[in-house]
């Protein structure tokens, strides 16, 4: 008990700290952002000695902007931290924005540390390449590390082209051994290796043109660098952990989007090629929504998703011939009260898992949010193996500044 | 049929038949003149608190930024940005509309940095919680209903036309709306609106009208009571600007991620 002492206390200052509010005098920008407070419930014991069932954490992201010339020039500075009770690697720091805007009439030019977003899909994000996943924040793959980059954008008739240089090349986050959902054995990310002989240094560059079409909405890509999802090798020296490995890669990918009264249609392809390994993966599906259901304000969102990966190493995608089934319900009240529910079947065995994501707003500042990730995974030759036993529910309180 | 009704009523336009003209007509023509005044401001560019009260009379406020963008023949383009409340701060909404064909949208999440293209189909449901619903804020194009004069009428010391109008697009909420034209300046002081079952559901008050560029009125407060339920919402406008030299490429979807 002694030992959790200094760790509670922290956690109460931050809490305090947290709930109190922030109020720096923005004079020349404007200050905004979020700061959370978190906890997960892991339903059951973790199958490793040191993880327990309970987790607070805290989140503060605060965001600065600030806009010249016009508003033809800006800066934004979004600075991320995470603090976790037990995980010393969900603890952390990045810096999700800090990047100069210059917009001028058909181009546009971004220099630093940005977040870009690309695709369609729901269940997973295939063509979506810039930025790392930060997975200790969420294994569903849609928090992002900072990346850095020169992007320079051109808006012509014939579509939005996109060219990026990407200097620094940022490791996956991984939990560490006091944390939950990891791998055994664990990763040991500090060991990280790469196929390029710079590293982290390489310089990868991306190029995208999208355009709309009437009811459909077209991106084309093109990525060549480091790849954001490490392979994995034995270490060989302490016998006990495994190594990423990033190999260099050239990813070529395709969203689609056609848009109909209330149907979505959706289709993401990547085509990967290296030295190590050469495949395509594929995510197509729809979106209806029933809206206003039964003479209420509720809205009816079905969602399916097929998912296809033509990779022969098991382990690192869990997605190889799967169907994802989901249902997103919208009250359009005050509070903007939403849940998502969703599984993730695959198809060739009777694995699956269970995502459940539902929020409302409390007030003009407040959210809270209710998480909940739940697998059902016998077959040992995939990644949610790992975290056969990780189930979790999570509800977490934001206050928006 | 549309056609047809407009052949139809263009025959009799040149039939060389002294006669009354019809309900219809009287309408449609009340409405083209309201239309026609409101031709040439360009572009516009305006803030709106919106607040929201339940019956019990607790409000919530949104805080949200408009541009609009003129286009001949065909909708206009409207650009949305949301400052409050502030888990939404930064969402933006893209819409070109169109008069019978479904609207194009697309919004921003600020979260993800996700631009996402969304359906038109929602008409009737509510835009943000409000009493406001998608389709009564959404351009005004006069294909989108069919009108019928009803009566001259008082409304509040305005002498006023009264005006039935029925929606000819898809997915409305409603089966007619009764709408008060001021006859002085052609500006909509009253609009009833009848849902589904034909039973009276909301009223929408204009108010504070101001007059910018020597014509083009604009009201600074919009009161929508729900008889049905009880609520209302109300729209403050302010910091309207006109002819801001906004064109199409103040309205693309990429504008949708450096609004702020």
């Amino acid at each position: 008990m002694s030992e959790l002492k200094p760790k509670l206390q922290i956690y109460v200052l931050l809490v305090s700290a947290i709930l109190v509010g922030i109020h720096i005098p923005a004079t020349a920008g404007e200050l905004s952002g979020y700061s959370a407070v978190e906890y997960r419930y892991f339903l059951h014991e973790s199958p490793y000695p040191e993880p327990s069932q309970h987790d607070p954490s805290a989140v503060l992201a605060p965001e600065y902007y600030h806009a010249w010339d016009e508003d033809n020039q800006s800066l934004i500075i979004a600075p991320f931290f995470r603090w976790d009770s037990q995980d010393s690697e969900r603890t952390h720091f990045d810096v999700r924005e800090l990047s100069w805007l210059k917009v001028s009439d058909d181009w546009e030019l971004k220099l630093g540390v940005s977040k870009v977003y690309w695709g369609v899909t729901e269940s997973q994000h295939l063509v979506d390449i810039i930025n790392q996943t930060d997975q200790v924040e969420n294994i569903d793959g849609e928090e992002k590390l900072g990346q850095s980059m020169i992007n320079l954008s051109f808006f012509k008739d014939w579509g939005t082209l996109d060219l990026f240089v990407l200097p620094y090349f940022r490791e996956r986050t991984f939990p560490s051994t006091d944390g939950r959902l990891r791998s055994n054995p664990p990763i040991d990310a500090d060991k990280a290796d790469y196929e390029s002989g710079a590293g982290q240094h390489h310089i990868d560059a991306a190029i995208r043109w999208s355009q709309t079409f009437g009811n459909w909405d077209i991106g084309l890509s093109h990525f060549y660098g480091t790849s954001r999802e490490p392979l994995f090798s034995p270490d060989r020296m302490s016998q006990k952990g495994l190594i990423p490995f990033y190999e260099l890669i050239n990813q070529t990918g395709m969203d689609v989007q056609m848009t109909t009264e209330s149907w979505l249609w959706k289709l993401e392809v990547i085509r990967r090629e290296s030295d190590f390994e050469t495949f395509t993966a594929s995510t197509g599906g729809f979106e209806y929504t029933f809206y206003g259901v039964l003479e209420t304000n509720i809205d009816i969102g079905v969602i399916a998703e097929y998912l296809f990966d033509d990779r022969n190493v098991n382990l690192t995608s869990p997605f190889e011939n799967d169907l994802m089934m989901g249902t997103r319900l919208t009250w359009n009240d005050e509070q903007s009260t939403e849940l998502l529910l969703g599984v993730v079947q695959d198809l060739d065995s009777s694995d699956a898992s269970w995502n459940l994501e539902a929020s409302r707003r409390i007030g003009n500042r407040w959210k809270l949010s209710l998480e909940g990730r739940f697998f059902k995974v016998g077959k040992p030759e995939t990644p949610l193996y790992f975290v056969r036993d990780d189930d979790y529910i999570q509800l977490e309180l934001a206050r928006y500044f | 049929m549309r056609n047809w009704i407009i052949t139809f009523v263009l025959l009799l336009g040149i039939l060389p038949v002294v006669q009354a003209e019809t309900v219809q007509e009287k309408g449609l023509a009340i409405i083209t003149e309201s239309d026609n005044r409101d031709k040439g401001w360009q572009d516009s560019s305006a803030d709106m608190v919106m607040t929201l009260r339940n019956r019990k009379g607790k409000e919530s406020i949104r805080e949200i930024r408009v541009k609009n963008l003129e286009v001949d023949g065909d909708g206009d383009k409207g650009l949305t940005v949301f400052d409050q409340p502030r888990d939404v701060k930064g969402t933006a909404f893209l819409t070109y509309s169109h008069a019978l064909e479904p609207d194009e949208q697309w919004i921003f999440l600020p979260a993800l940095k996700r631009i996402k293209r969304i359906s038109s189909s929602n008409k009737s449901g509510p835009f943000m919680g409000s009493e406001f619903a998608y389709e009564d804020i959404s351009s005004f194009e006069i294909p989108k209903y069919s009108y019928l004069y009803l009566r001259e009428e008082m409304l509040d010391g305005h002498d006023t036309f009264v005006l039935e109008i029925r929606p000819q697009y898809k997915h409305s909420g409603y089966t007619k709306s009764h709408l008060w034209i001021d006859k002085k300046e052609y500006r909509i002081q009253k609009i009833d609106f009848y849902d589904r079952k034909d039973a009276l559901l909301k009223t929408q008050q204009f108010s504070d009208y101001k007059k910018y560029l020597d014509q083009y009125w604009r009201a600074h407060t919009m009161t929508m009571n729900n008889h049905q339920n009880g609520k209302s919402t109300t729209l403050k406008w302010s910091n309207y600007t006109f002819q801001n030299g906004l064109t199409d490429k103040d309205f693309e979807k990429n504008d949708l991620k450096r609004q702020r």
